[in-house]
């Protein structure tokens, strides 16, 4: 045909189209107890370009045509989701027979069906990949519980989804193991806490060189300036962004951060004059709220908690710094006298720190893959 | 209130309980599973491979192709039958499996052209005209005899409103092909821009000289039929649509103008007639549905609810192909102006078709807010349009701007 039956094609079809391609529709609901059970519509039509239902050939698919065939059907469909509860995959059994329901494009076959699943369910992973292989523009319009319904496609199928609704204070409570788990694991943010509390125990004497502070609660304020500066600046942000009152384009928020510390860090070779040292952590604290908010949006929060992990979180990233600094202040005054740590840490460390963040400044903003973190 | 007394109007809720019971359209109703009665219950209709020679051919393709997918001559033939099944039988579905027929090349920057012709209709079909554009100016930049893609991209440009870049499309033509399927291409083209007399005095002029197969007549004579219904000929209009619904009773496009032509005389019955045994396609639904509010039947509310559950569904995949329908379903039968008003002017944004101008006066005219006509009042001025209707409405539009 090529040529002319296509010409004639599009001679006749110059209108678009305005229908609905292939959808299946899944409901997955929390049983009582452990189990979830899932319904699982889909339509006769898709089931039929895949398992060739219309066993006649005369284009009628009965019921009795579908009957004969359920167990392929099932198997078909079934093996086409994976279920898993915190990364243990959960047995899919078929449950009941197989019914009808129409939709607004024909009929559907309605496969009812239990996940038996190890882990606790309260999070779900779904992996659905029904149908993506022979037709592109299929959707899997996969409903959890009461919530709004994800929609699956062939770009986008895998989903990690929370069947109960957590408590405000359970979010909150898990939102602060976030946060503080996010401070000290991510290396940037960790460097650049360094890079601040390394020169705490000591002051800039009048010809600019180092001098060991006399006492601990000198050394102690100074690391709460600058911590607590830092809490209140990205506090500010993270709540504003994600709220949606502001944002920055993440690229330049990461090269931002990545910059920030370069300055704190060459800041502690030679001072720079640019100001004091919380006022440098407020500044960063600014840019990695934003940061954050990124983080945060990604965990899909109910917006009734949203007040409360945002507490929660901010808590957690005080609460992280807090433990690194009292797990590094005392050695860092213990040693504030030592030559060596003046040279070698304080000079030294600061000079690492800075090479680390020209990398990252480098990487960042020409785009040159993922950042060390 | 005054009530009409009685056997007719038993006999009109007899015959509607009938109508319904037997279920000739099965998508209405039902919406809980259930389990059908009777093994020999029909629950699906689909292509039967025992008569369908395509059908057939499209599965022995398919089952090829799965052995050897990179075989692209194989590919390229089972897209073009794919799509084209989804305009006969009025099935998207088809267009996703186009997709995957060529899933090799498809995502290519610079696939072979005969991938990326098949690529722009599927992107024209789901209403992406710059990805359409944007394939179309590429095949025809390294193969400028292509006929089909002048074509496509000439109907992409006039549904945009890009008339005079659509026109010098359709004269690319004048060398490759039959002087009927250029004057098909001029003359839809001036018809998307107004000037739709002249668009119907250029193609009758053509249709009479030419003896061509008749698949180019149908079309034409479709085209035709838009043209004398735009030119406020409706007589004339009837008598061509008539024609080319009898030729082609799956030509959708012209079935639904046909209707809109019946729709605007007053003539629901009829219009319900012409659309009620073909509505699996949207667009006729809708027809349906207003025709069936016109008469106020007893059908209306279920008509008009399986309309709705199609927009809902569509909405649900994330779709806003069923917006235009949507805003005159909004606008004649919810009584919902501001919402018709709110859709017709997303729809705006991506195409600008004399129904298009129209949804956005008649819409903005209904809410109240004559100043939201504006875009579609400069549009007409700048493409000149002669066509009456879409005169009258500015008119009266313009008559309450300041």
């Amino acid at each position: 045909m090529s040529r002319v039956a296509l010409l004639s094609l599009l001679l006749a079809s110059l209108s678009a189209q305005a229908q609905k391609p292939s959808d299946s529709y899944l409901r997955l609901t929390e049983a009582d107890g452990q189990g979830i059970s899932g319904r699982w519509d889909v339509s006769l039509q898709d089931l039929d370009d895949v398992l060739g239902l219309d066993a006649g050939g005369d284009g009628a698919i009965t019921w009795g045509e579908v009957l004969a065939r359920e167990a392929d059907i099932r198997r078909y469909v079934l093996g086409r989701l994976v279920l898993g509860a915190e990364g243990a995959p959960c047995a899919l059994v078929s449950q009941g027979g197989l019914h009808i329901r129409r939709h607004s494009d024909g009929a559907y076959a309605v496969l009812d069906f239990d996940a038996r699943c190890t882990g606790s369910a309260a999070r779900l992973d779904v992996d659905y990949t029904l149908l993506f292989d022979s037709d592109p523009l299929h959707r899997g319009i996969v409903r959890v519980g009461a919530r709004e319904p994800l929609i699956f496609s062939a770009s986008q199928h895998f989903a990690r989804v929370r069947l109960r609704d957590e408590s405000p204070w359970r979010t909150a409570e898990r939102m602060t193991v976030e946060g503080a788990l996010h401070i000290v694991t991510r290396a940037d943010h960790l460097l650049f806490l360094f890079a601040l509390l390394l020169p705490s125990v000591l002051r800039r004497g009048a010809d600019g060189r180092w001098v060991a502070v006399s006492d601990f609660g000198t050394a102690l304020w100074d690391v709460v300036k600058v911590v607590s500066a830092f809490t209140v600046a990205h506090a500010l942000t993270l709540v504003a962004a994600t709220l949606g009152w502001a944002s920055l384009p993440p690229r330049f928020v990461s090269v931002a951060i990545a910059l920030g510390i370069l300055v704190a860090a060459l800041d502690n070779v030679r001072p720079l004059g640019w100001g004091t040292r919380w006022t440098v952590a407020f500044v960063l604290g600014l840019l990695h709220g934003f940061g954050f908010a990124s983080v945060l949006a990604g965990m899909g929060l109910s917006t009734g908690s949203l007040a409360l992990a945002l507490l929660g979180f901010n808590l957690g990233v005080e609460l992280g710094q807090v433990a690194f600094v009292a797990a590094l202040l005392p050695l860092a005054f213990a040693l504030r006298e030592a030559p060596l740590y003046r040279r070698a840490v304080v000079v030294g460390g600061s000079v690492a720190i800075a090479l680390l963040a020209c990398l990252w400044l480098a990487e960042r903003a020409l785009g040159l893959g993922v950042s060390v973190t | 209130m005054f009530r009409r007394p009685s056997a007719a109007r038993r006999a009109v809720v007899l015959a509607t309980a009938w109508v319904l019971g037997c279920g000739r359209s099965p998508s209405f109703g039902e919406r809980e599973p259930f389990i059908p009665r009777d093994t020999e219950e029909v629950l699906a209709r689909v292509p039967a491979v025992g008569v369908d020679a395509r059908a057939r051919e499209r599965a022995a393709l398919r089952k090829a192709l799965a052995g050897h997918a990179g075989q692209l001559d194989m590919a390229l033939r089972l897209a073009r039958l794919e799509i084209e099944a989804s305009r006969v039988l009025g099935e998207p579905r088809y267009l996703g499996r186009a997709q995957a027929a060529l899933r090799p090349w498809w995502d290519l920057a610079t696939p072979p052209p005969g991938v990326r012709l098949v690529r722009a209709t599927f992107h024209h079909a789901r209403r992406d005209f710059p990805a359409a554009l944007e394939d179309l100016d590429a095949v025809v930049k390294e193969d400028p005899g292509n006929v089909d893609a002048w074509l496509l991209r000439a109907e992409v440009l006039g549904i945009r409103g890009e008339h005079a870049e659509a026109a010098r499309s359709c004269a690319r033509l004048t060398a490759l092909t039959s002087s009927l399927t250029v004057a098909v291409c001029e003359a839809r083209v001036r018809s998307l821009a107004g000037h739709s007399r002249k668009a119907h005095a250029l193609l009758s002029e053509a249709l009479r000289r030419s003896e061509r197969s008749q698949e180019s007549r149908t079309r034409a004579l479709a085209t035709l039929a838009e043209a004398a219904a735009l030119a406020g000929d409706a007589g004339l209009a009837e008598r061509y649509f008539l024609r080319a619904i009898s030729l082609d009773s799956k030509d959708y496009a012209a079935r639904a103008a046909y209707a809109d032509l019946l729709l605007d005389a007053g003539r629901a019955r009829e219009a319900a007639v012409v659309v009620m045994d073909h509505t699996q396609d949207d667009r006729l639904l809708l027809r349906h549905a207003l025709a069936e509010n016109a008469l106020g039947s007893s059908r209306a509310p279920e008509v008009a609810h399986a309309l709705s559950r199609r927009f809902e569904e569509s909405r649900l995949r994330g779709d806003s192909l069923l917006a235009r329908e949507e805003a005159r379903f909004a606008l004649q039968v919810e009584n919902a102006p501001e919402k018709a008003l709110r859709l017709a002017q997303a729809v705006w944004v991506s195409q600008r078709e004399p129904w298009d101008v129209r949804l956005l006066i008649e819409a903005a005219l209904a809410a109240g807010r004559p100043e939201a006509a504006r875009p579609a009042l400069d549009f007409l001025q700048a493409s000149g349009c002669e066509d009456p209707g879409l005169v009258f409405l500015a008119e009266r539009v313009r008559s309450l701007l300041p």
